[in-house]
């Protein structure tokens, strides 16, 4: 495979080293588990955390003569897949073996895709806060069996092998080598776990192994000719993904610039040092002998098939962000920051509603999603309501609250619950909107301040120092505005 | 009462229903027959007399009702490497040592629906791999014919020579076997009876040991013609947990066996006829067609080009298929287990250990093939030889030919350890010239006795048919073994 | 193409089949045997072909995604040469 390099340098990711600045190179293989019931060539289901070969069938176990029967599920979940990466949907593919020797592959081979995979190349999208949107490019997407899982500290010189696992599908979506940076690859990741759960096609739940990276990073001069890249196997982790990438990027830029040369190979990131180390067990080089499984036939479906999933595809991340932009007027950043999650973006649209868009957006993300994440929750636990947040949008809009006394009934809603509105009025956070009132309180600290007021008819920017006091004399509960205007016509600044 | 064990397949059903005698009765006589036979000719592994009697007991309860399939209270020998649950199914081999499943064969399901009863488990090569039955982890099979006046051990044929010698010896009514590149004809042959692999797809898969999954068939051997149309109808039939398996309706093909050759068009391919082939050979094959044409059969001279690069096509596809097929015998799951310092002692140890030469051999050439480097030149070649054989065989039946008659095997059975067959490995592969063709290509072929070398033993005929027309097969072999006379069961010796 | 000791070799480790030094020469020669003559396979013409993947002109089945399987790990390791509350055990894996 030749690669073609489709981005332009950004000094902004450039590393320093000794020698200059640096370009990481970076290329994902992620391992998304198929959402299905049963396995992909067996009926045994694909449930987690079952008791020890509760899950296994005599498929999964290759017992002799045992034999695969692909299902149709994950084929439909793959072309789904694909269509959500805007990629080609191969309409005939090959299932292959990949043949190796390893106690978690019972058949002493895992049926994959070669040459011929479901899905070709694709596209997606990040919008990268300093860097405006880049398009990353993704090579394939082929469907293959998990392995079973080898347990190392139950017995002090055995491993007890489970194979739950064996056989349940997985799609290997594979990037191609255009991140440029660990904040990149962390988008990637994140985006690309966003388009799996719209589509429904992976729960993207990284703790428990449903998707898996491994990321394959080299460095070079900027613009220069590619690395000698080294594999991260297995990252389960974004912020390990983007700390893993730092220190290998690190380490050969250290190794490069000693006079030293990279050797290509499979590495593993461990989160307690925060480095990579080589894989041990894999010093042998590997053959595989792929070759087409004689058990299976090639996969074919129509143009038919493709359309009735595509017909029914959910409204996808970036067609949500575009209409978000476009009805709500919100920032693209902004758009990108909400669709991150489907349930994020639905709260928003409740709060949004007949409301405005920017004001919706801005306690959605800053108020909202930063409470919840000081709470270390997500937002389907959240325990205020898409109505409650509308309602301090409006006892805003409508001048009854100001932004600060808003934050303050933002925290009594999150802790307390109640009915915002209700809240303002029982606990007289309401603003003064009763001019007279207001303009007692002006005419008080023109009367104190009379050196004050004629330094501020010289220089009307003083007039804040006055706004300043009125609203500390008042609690906060006076309109600013309100107070702004009284000023000026009481000091005569125009 | 007359020997049961030399009545027909046919004959014994029809007494078994018209209740002349019990399903008991004909499971005794043919106890009897093994336990007497079976220390000289070796053909059954393993004898199931208390699963026998249980099977036969509830035959003959149904008997009783009126009741019964069509093979109800048949008594028959099942090839070891058909998965019969809690019976040793091994493929005569000691890396499966112990091995009793907890699944049954599809197609042995089928014979116990239809009434069939188990006499216990065939002698075969090793997983299936050769052509003598000498590579069995069990012994050789001894071939019940001896050549006139000597008294020198003749090999069956393989690799379902227990099959082809417990048939021959009236060991059973009837045999399960497999055909790979010619296992089930060329024992067949050997043993002066009949046998049909049927076009790939007919028979289920599913519960056979797989030797190589794109050219494995089962099939029966039967002493008539009528006796293996009767048995494949009850073997075959579509299976769903077999992916290659044929959705396709299956016939009564005992009904086709008396339908003659009237107006069918049957072709000589010119490439048969090889360097070499000796004389009787010749003689037979001519006579074969002389008694087609007498019965209102058109000949046809043909051409299959591609014909002599069938083998060496086959000795790359099959042991490619079966390095990996073989690779899940690991020590791990089942069978022989041999230790040493860690995994890789435990894998490469019971391997050494588990397979005999010839499987090792196999799985060594095929892991070259399929290794890197090699794989295009070997295995991607070898495949697109595969499509032009098969597309020799189209042509020719484009061109309106039925079926094709060709010798079964070069020669007559020839003795056990014979010193050319073992000291050269491609010698022993030439067994398999005329037959490993219709594997290659997928169609069905079916072997009958013909005539008899100079020595007094049997050779057998080959019959080819159009893909899913075995019943053509079935009425051509009729015709032979109408023709061809009486005297084609051996001398009893032992 | 034939085969020297050192491909045997490693063939015999890519198979997983330990094979002693006196076996090697025995091996050599049976393999190179069987690869030469499938040697002829070259004079064939086969520009063009495309190789075969399946011999029966047929597409693969889908299964409906169901649960129809698994349930019994007793019977899975039950023919197990060695296992422990339904786990398989193999000599202790370093990674």
């Amino acid at each position: 495979m030749s690669i073609v390099d489709t981005r332009t340098p950004n000094p902004k990711s450039f590393i320093p080293g000794a020698t200059g600045d640096w370009e990481v190179i970076i290329g994902m293989e992620v391992h998304a588990q198929v959402l299905s019931e049963s396995k992909l060539f067996s009926g045994s289901p694909t449930e987690f955390g079952c008791p020890p070969n509760a899950n296994v069938s005599f498929v999964d176990a290759a017992m002799p003569g045992m034999l695969p029967v692909i299902n149709a599920e994950c084929v439909r979940q793959a072309v789904r897949t694909g269509l959500g990466l805007k990629a080609r949907i191969n309409k005939r593919s090959i299932f292959d073996r990949k043949n190796y020797f390893y106690p978690d592959l019972p058949q002493g081979y895992q049926i994959s895709q070669y040459l011929d995979p479901i899905v070709g190349e694709g596209v997606v999208k990040l919008d990268m806060a300093d860097n405006g949107e880049i398009e990353i490019g993704i090579e394939r997407l082929h469907l293959e069996q998990d392995a079973g899982k080898s347990i190392h500290d139950q017995h002090p010189n055995m491993s007890f092998v489970d194979l739950n696992r064996s056989g349940v599908a997985l799609m290997e979506i594979v990037s191609k080598p255009d991140l440029r940076s660990s904040e990149e690859a962390k988008a990637f990741i994140s985006k690309l776990r966003t388009i799996l759960r719209y589509l429904g096609t992976c729960d993207g739940n990284m703790e428990e192994g449903s998707m898996r990276a491994d990321v394959n990073v080299s460095v070079r001069k900027p613009g220069g000719a590619f690395g000698t890249r080294c594999e991260i196997k297995n990252m389960n982790s974004i912020r390990f993904i983007g700390q893993a990438i730092e220190y290998e990027a690190r380490r050969q830029i250290d190794i490069i610039e000693d006079g030293g040369t990279i050797d290509q190979e499979t590495r593993l990131y461990d989160p307690k040092t925060g480095e990579t180390r080589s894989m041990r067990s894999k010093e042998e080089a590997h053959d595989y002998r792929y070759f087409p499984d004689p058990d299976l036939l090639p996969l074919e479906f129509s143009d038919a098939f493709v359309a009735e999933l595509a017909g029914n595809l959910p409204e996808l991340p970036d067609e949500k962000h575009d209409r978000l932009v476009r009805d709500y007027g919100i920032t693209p950043y902004d758009a990108s920051v909400l669709i991150l999650e489907q349930a994020r973006a639905d709260f928003f649209e409740q709060v949004a509603k007949g409301r405005d868009g920017k004001q919706s957006a801005n306690w959605v993300i800053n108020e909202l999603l930063g409470r919840l994440g000081k709470d270390d929750k997500d937002i389907e636990d959240t325990p205020m309501s898409a109505a409650q947040l509308g309602t301090i949008v409006d006892l805003i809009g409508k001048g009854d609250i100001s932004g600060k006394i808003a934050k303050d009934l933002f925290e009594i809603v999150w802790t307390e619950g109640g009915d915002p509105a209700e809240i303002v009025e029982t606990r007289a956070m309401k603003q003064v909107t009763d001019t007279g009132a207001i303009e007692r309180v002006v005419d008080e600290i023109i009367a104190a301040n009379p050196d004050k007021v004629e330094q501020a008819r010289a220089k009307p920017t003083l007039l804040g120092w006055f706004v300043g006091q009125v609203m500390k004399a008042s609690g906060g509960k006076v309109n600013p505005q309100a107070v702004n205007e009284i000023l000026k016509a009481k000091l005569g600044i125009e | 009462m007359t020997d049961l064990t030399t009545k027909s397949l046919a004959e014994l059903r029809d007494g078994l229903k018209k209740r002349e005698f019990s399903a008991l009765e004909a499971m005794d006589a043919y106890l009897d027959a093994i336990a007497a036979a079976n220390p000289r000719l070796n053909a059954y592994i393993v004898v199931t007399a208390d699963k026998a009697r249980e099977m036969a007991r509830a035959s003959d309860a149904r008997l009783a009702r009126g009741e019964g399939g069509p093979l109800e209270g048949v008594p028959l020998g099942i090839k070891d490497l058909f998965a019969t649950i809690g019976v040793h199914t091994q493929a005569a081999s000691h890396v499966l040592d112990g091995f009793a499943p907890e699944y049954e064969s599809t197609v042995t399901s089928h014979l116990w629906r239809d009434g069939a009863v188990m006499l216990g488990k065939l002698n075969m090569d090793e997983f299936a791999m050769g052509s003598s039955n000498e590579t069995s982890y069990y012994g050789p099979v001894i071939n019940p014919w001896r050549a006139a006046g000597s008294n020198r051990d003749l090999v069956p044929g393989g690799s379902s020579g227990g099959s082809a010698a417990a048939v021959s010896a009236w060991l059973c009514a009837g045999a399960t076997a497999t055909d790979t590149g010619g296992s089930i004809r060329q024992p067949a042959a050997f043993s002066g009876i009949v046998g049909i692999k049927p076009t790939y797809g007919r028979c289920s898969r599913w519960g056979i040991v797989a030797f190589a999954s794109s050219l494995d068939q089962a099939g029966p051997i039967a002493r008539t013609v009528t006796d293996t149309a009767i048995m494949l109808t009850s073997m075959a039939g579509f299976d769903n947990k077999d992916s290659t398996s044929v959705d396709l309706a299956v016939p009564d093909f005992a009904a086709a066996v008396e339908r003659g050759v009237k107006g069918l068009v049957i072709g000589v391919p010119r490439e048969y006829r090889m360097d070499g082939m000796p004389e009787e050979i010749e003689t037979l094959w001519t006579k074969g067609l002389e008694w087609l044409r007498a019965e209102g059969a058109v000949i046809k001279d043909i051409s299959l080009p591609h014909t002599r690069y069938a083998l060496p096509a086959y000795y790359i596809v099959a042991p490619a298929e079966a390095s990996s097929n073989l690779a899940r015998y690991d020590g791990v799951k089942y069978g022989l287990r041999k230790t040493g310092k860690d995994i890789t002692d435990l894998y490469e140890l019971t391997r050494a250990e588990g397979f005999g030469r010839e499987v090792k051999r196999r799985v060594m050439i095929g892991t070259y093939v399929l290794s890197a480097g090699y794989y295009d030149a070997y295995y991607v070649r070898a495949q697109k030889v595969r499509t032009l054989i098969k597309r020799d065989f189209e042509d020719a039946f484009d061109q309106g030919v039925d079926a094709i008659l060709t010798p079964a095997t070069p020669s007559a059975a020839f003795g056990v350890g014979d010193e050319e067959m073992n000291s050269d490995p491609v010698k022993m592969y030439l067994n398999d010239v005329f037959t490993v063709t219709v594997n290659m290509a997928g169609l069905p072929g079916l072997s009958v006795p013909g005539g008899k070398d100079a020595s007094g033993l049997p050779l057998g005929l080959q019959l080819i048919g159009r893909p899913f027309d075995e019943e053509t097969l079935f009425a051509a072999a009729r015709v032979i073994e109408r023709n061809r006379g009486e005297g084609f069961s051996p001398e009893k010796w032992w | 193409m034939s085969v020297d000791t050192e491909t045997v070799k490693r063939i015999a480790r890519l198979a997983r089949i330990r094979v002693t030094e006196a076996e090697l020469a025995a091996y050599q020669g049976e393999l190179n045997a069987i690869l030469g003559f499938v040697e002829q396979l070259n004079e064939v013409d086969v520009d063009g072909v495309v190789p075969m993947t399946s011999v029966t002109p047929m597409a693969l089945r889908l299964r409906e995604d169901k649960v129809t399987d698994g349930g019994y790990a007793e019977r899975i390791v039950a023919n197990a040469p060695l296992s422990e509350d339904n786990f398989f055990m193999v000599p202790k894996v370093v990674e």
